[in-house]
C-alpha cells in the first residue's frame, strides 16, 4: 500500500500496530473511537432504563421520594462525586503524558486515577453499611414506617438499582485502568500507540458523567424539608 | 491504495483458480476460531437454521392443537409451545437472520473491505449467540415458560412460576451479540469503504443494513436492561413493576415496545435492501428513486422509535396520547409506501427475468405490502379497540415478519447461494419452493386474517366451534408452508456436492460482490474492484 508517508519513525511505529483489516492507521484509529462512541450510546442507553423508571416513580411518589432522599449522606456523597471528578483530570494528563512520551508521569496519573476511582467505591461501602444498618435494604431488610413507607422502598430499589450498576461499571473501569497501568509502565504504548488508552479514558469519563446524573437525582432534590 | 487513483481500471480476471475461503485451515479449530467474516457468516447461518427448525416444531404444534375447538393439547403445553415458538423465532431466528448471515459476508465485499472493521467482536458476537440460545434451550429443557415472548409484568414477575429467568438470560446474553454487531456494521460503513465507494453508491442491501445497526444499537439496551429489572424483581421480591410498592406494571410495557416496536424493522429493513437488490438485477434496471430509498429507510428507522403506544391503546392510555401514537404510525406507513411504489416503478418496462431469487423478492413485496396495509388498521384506535389481542393482529405481523422477512431471507440466499458456495442449485424446484412458500403463506395466514376479524382471540388452546374451518384451513396452508422450507435444505444441500459450478457472476449483476470469484477468496479481492453507481446496469458488467 501506500509506503510515501512511513518515513517517520512515530509513522512506522504506528503501522506496526496496524491490523490486517485496516490500510493506514488513521483509519484504524478513527473505526477505533468511532465504535466506543457507540458503545458509551449504548451505556447511556441501559442507564436510560433506569433514569425514566426514576422520572416515571418520582412523578407518581413526590412526597415519599422527597423523604426518602433525606436518608442518604450527602457528605459522603459529595466526597464520592469529588473523588470521581478529579479522577477524570488525571487520567487526560496521563492520556497527554503519553503521547509527550512522558510515561513515568502517564504512569503516575493512571495510578491516581485508580485510587481515586477505589476511593469512590469505598466511600460508597460505608454507605452502603450505613443503609444496612439503617434497615433500609429493599426487599432484603427494610423496616420503614409511616404514611409513606412503600414509596420508600422504592426509591431504595431505584437507588441500588443506579447505584449498583454505576458500581459495576466503574469497577470494570478501575480493573482496566490498573490493567493499563502496568502495560504503559512496561512501555507497551508510546506517543505512536494510544488508542487503548485513550478508549479506557473515553469509558471513565462516561462512568463519571453517569455519576453526574445520579448524584443530584438521588441525593440533592427535594431534600430541603417542606 | 488502489489502481484506480491512478486511472488504470483494473480487469478482474476469471478466478476460478483462486483459493477460496474454504481452503485454508480446515479443522474444527479453524472454523470456531476464524475471524473472517465470511466463515462466521456461515457459523451463524447453520445456527439460525437450527433454531429456525426449533421454532418451527412448535409452530407446528400450535396449528397441531387448533385443529379441534377443544384444542389438541394441554393448556400449559400449548402456552409454553406459543411461548417458546415467539421467543425462537423473534430473538434467534428473524432479528439475526438477514444481518448476521448474509449481512456478515456481503458487507465488507459490498464496499470493497477485507473484513469488518472488528473481526474479534465478530465472533465473540456469535459466541454470546449461541449461549444465549443454548440458555433458552436450557428453559424448555428445564419444563418451559408459559408468559408469552412479552413477557408482561406482573405475571412475569409474581405469577408464572416456570423458568423465566433462564429464558431472560437468554434474551439478555444474545441482546449483547446483536448490540456488538450492530456496533461492528456502522463503524465498517462508516471506516472501511474503499476509495471511490461513496455514500451514494453504496448498494442498498447495505443501507438497509446500516439503518438497522443503528435501530439495533439504540434499542436493544432498552430491551436488556429492563429484563434484568424484571428478573432482578423475581429475586428480591420488590422492584419498580411491583404494584404493591406503588410500582407500575404498565411501565414494563412501555419499555418492551419502546424496544420491540423498532425490533419489528430491526427484521423488516434489511430485507428491504435485500429485496432491491434482487428486483434491479432481474429487471436490469437501476432502482428506481435511489436517494428516496435511502432517505425512506433511514425515516423508517428513526419515526420507528416514536410509535411504540400503538401496542399499549387498550392497555390504559390517554386519549390524547394515543392520538399521537396513531399519527406517528400513520406517518411510517409513508416511506414504506414510498418503496413500494419504487419497487413496482423499477419493474416498469424492465427487462424482468423471473427467476427463484425474483420470485421470492416479488412475494416479499406482495406480501409485506398487505402486512403494512393492515397495520395501518391496526394503528387506528377506535379498529385496534376490537382487533386488539385477536388473530387478526397475528396474521397482520406474520405477514410482515415471515412474509416479508423470511422471504426476502430465502431470496436473498437464492440470489448469494452461487456466490457462498460457488455452486449453481436446481433452478426448476427453487421456484417450485418459491411459489409453494406464497402460496402456503397465504393459505396459513390469510384465514387468520378472517378469524380475528369474527373475534377469535389470539393465546387460547381453544376456540368456538364456528372458528374450526378456517383453522383447519390455516394448520392445512401451515404443512405446505413447511414442506416449501424443507425442500430448500435438501436441493441446496444437493447442490453443495453435485451443483454445476458458478461462474464470478451468474447473474449478470453489478454489485462489487460479483467482481470476485464465486467462493470469494480469504481476502475477498484478488485484484481490486472497481466501485462504480450501485446498480448501474445501462453499463456492461466489469
Ligand atoms: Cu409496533
Amino acid at each position: 500500500m501506500n509506503a510515501t508517508v512511513a518515513d517517520s519513525p512515530l509513522e512506522e511505529g504506528r503501522r506496526a500496530h496496524l491490523e490486517e483489516q485496516f490500510d493506514e492507521p488513521a483509519q484504524q484509529h478513527s473505526a477505533a473511537s468511532l465504535g466506543m462512541w457507540i458503545f458509551l450510546a449504548t451505556e447511556m442507553l441501559f442507564f436510560g432504563v433506569l433514569f425514566t423508571s426514576y422520572t416515571v416513580m418520582r412523578v407518581l411518589h413526590p412526597a415519599g421520594f422527597a423523604e426518602a432522599s433525606r436518608h442518604t449522606d450527602l457528605l459522603l456523597g459529595s466526597g464520592e462525586t469529588a473523588a470521581l471528578l478529579t479522577s477524570s483530570i488525571t487520567i487526560v494528563i496521563s492520556l497527554r503524558a503519553l503521547k509527550l512520551g512522558q510515561r513515568g508521569l502517564a504512569t503516575l496519573f493512571l495510578l491516581l486515577t485508580a485510587a481515586l476511582g477505589t476511593g469512590f467505591l469505598v466511600i460508597h461501602g460505608f454507605e452502603y453499611h450505613s443503609e444496612w444498618e439503617e434497615h433500609l435494604i429493599p426487599g432484603v431488610r427494610f423496616l420503614q414506617f409511616g404514611p409513606h413507607a412503600r414509596a420508600v422502598e422504592l426509591f431504595e430499589v431505584l437507588s441500588y438499582l443506579l447505584t449498583g450498576w454505576h458500581s459495576i461499571h466503574l469497577i470494570i473501569a478501575v480493573s482496566v485502568v490498573l490493567g493499563l497501568t502496568y502495560r504503559v509502565w512496561r512501555g507497551a504504548f508510546g506517543p505512536d500507540h494510544f488508542t487503548t488508552l485513550e478508549l479506557a479514558a473515553l469509558y471513565w469519563h462516561l462512568v463519571d458523567i453517569i455519576w453526574m446524573f445520579i448524584f443530584p437525582l438521588l441525593y440533592l432534590i427535594g431534600r430541603a424539608p417542606v | 491504495m488502489s489502481a484506480i487513483d491512478a486511472g488504470i481500471v483494473p480487469q478482474p480476471k476469471p478466478e476460478s483458480a483462486a483459493p477460496s475461503f474454504y481452503s485454508g485451515d480446515q479443522s474444527l479449530r479453524g472454523w470456531l476460531f476464524t475471524r473472517d467474516h465470511k466463515r462466521i457468516a456461515i457459523l451463524y447461518t447453520l445456527s439460525i437454521t437450527l433454531f429456525f427448525g426449533l421454532g418451527g416444531a412448535a409452530a407446528a404444534m400450535i396449528r397441531y392443537d387448533l385443529i379441534v375447538p377443544s384444542g389438541e393439547l394441554a393448556t400449559e403445553v400449548y402456552n409454553k409451545a406459543f411461548t417458546f415458538h415467539g421467543v425462537v423465532m423473534v430473538w434467534f431466528f428473524l432479528l439475526p437472520s438477514i444481518p448476521v448471515t448474509l449481512g456478515n459476508f456481503l458487507l465488507p465485499i459490498m464496499i470493497g473491505a477485507r473484513d469488518l472493521a472488528f473481526p474479534r467482536i465478530n465472533l465473540f458476537s456469535w459466541y454470546l449467540f449461541v449461549g444465549g440460545g443454548a440458555f433458552v434451550v436450557a428453559a424448555l429443557w428445564a419444563g418451559g415458560v408459559d408468559t408469552g415472548w412479552t413477557f408482561y409484568t406482573p405475571y412475569s414477575t409474581m405469577f408464572s412460576n416456570t423458568n423465566v429467568y433462564l429464558a431472560i438470560i437468554g434474551v439478555f446474553v444474545t441482546g449483547f451479540s446483536t448490540i456488538f454487531t450492530g456496533l461492528n456494521f456502522i463503524v465498517t460503513t462508516h471506516t472501511m469503504r474503499m476509495p471511490g465507494m461513496t455514500w451514494m453508491r453504496l448498494p442498498l442491501f447495505v443501507w438497509g443494513l446500516y439503518a438497522v445497526s443503528v435501530v439495533m444499537v439504540l434499542a436493544t439496551p432498552v430491551l436488556a436492561m429492563t429484563l434484568a429489572l424484571v428478573g432482578l424483581e423475581r429475586v428480591v421480591g420488590v422492584g419498580v413493576f411491583d404494584p404493591a410498592l406503588g410500582g407500575d406494571p404498565l411501565l414494563f410495557q412501555h419499555l418492551f415496545w419502546f424496544y420491540s416496536h423498532p425490533a419489528v424493522y430491526m427484521m423488516i429493513l434489511p430485507a428491504m435492501g435485500l429485496a432491491s437488490e434482487v428486483i434491479s438485477c432481474f429487471t436490469s434496471r437501476r432502482v428506481f428513486g435511489y436517494k428516496f430509498m435511502t432517505y425512506s429507510m433511514l425515516a423508517i428507522a428513526v419515526i420507528g422509535f416514536m410509535v411504540w403506544g400503538h401496542h399499549m391503546f387498550v392497555s390504559g392510555m390517554s386519549v390524547y396520547a394515543a392520538m399521537v401514537f396513531s399519527l406517528l404510525s400513520f406517518l411510517v406507513a409513508v416511506p414504506s409506501a414510498i418503496k413500494i411504489f419504487n419497487w413496482t416503478a423499477t419493474l416498469r418496462k424492465g427487462d424482468i427475468r423471473f427467476t427463484a431469487p425474483m420470485l421470492y423478492a416479488l412475494g416479499f413485496v406482495g406480501l409485506f405490502l398487505l402486512g403494512g396495509l393492515t397495520g395501518l388498521i391496526l394503528a387506528a384506535p377506535a379498529l385496534d379497540e376490537f382487533l386488539h389481542d385477536t388473530y387478526f393482529v397475528i396474521a397482520h405481523f406474520h405477514y410482515v415478519m415471515v412474509g416479508g422477512s423470511v422471504m426476502a431471507y430465502l431470496g436473498g440466499i437464492h440470489f448469494w447461494w452461487p456466490k457462498v458456495t460457488g455452486r449453481l442449485y436446481s433452478e426448476r424446484l427453487a421456484k417450485f419452493a418459491a411459489v409453494l412458500m406464497f402460496v402456503g403463506f397465504n393459505v396459513t395466514f390469510f384465514p387468520q386474517y378472517l378469524l380475528g376479524y369474527e373475534g377469535m382471540p389470539r393465546r387460547y388452546h381453544s376456540y368456538l366451534p364456528k372458528f374450526q374451518e378456517l383453522n383447519i384451513i390455516s394448520t392445512g396452508g401451515a404443512v405446505l408452508l413447511a414442506i416449501s422450507y424443507a425442500l430448500p435444505v435438501l436441493y441446496l444441500l444437493w447442490s453443495l456436492r453435485y451443483g454445476k459450478r458458478s461462474p464470478p457472476n451468474p447473474w449478470d449483476a453489478r454489485g462489487l460482490e460479483w467482481q470476485t470469484s464465486s467462493p470469494p477468496p480469504k481476502e475477498n479481492f484478488l485484484h481490486p474492484p472497481v466501485p462504480r453507481e450501485a446498480y448501474a446496469y445501462d453499463e456492461p458488467a466489469l
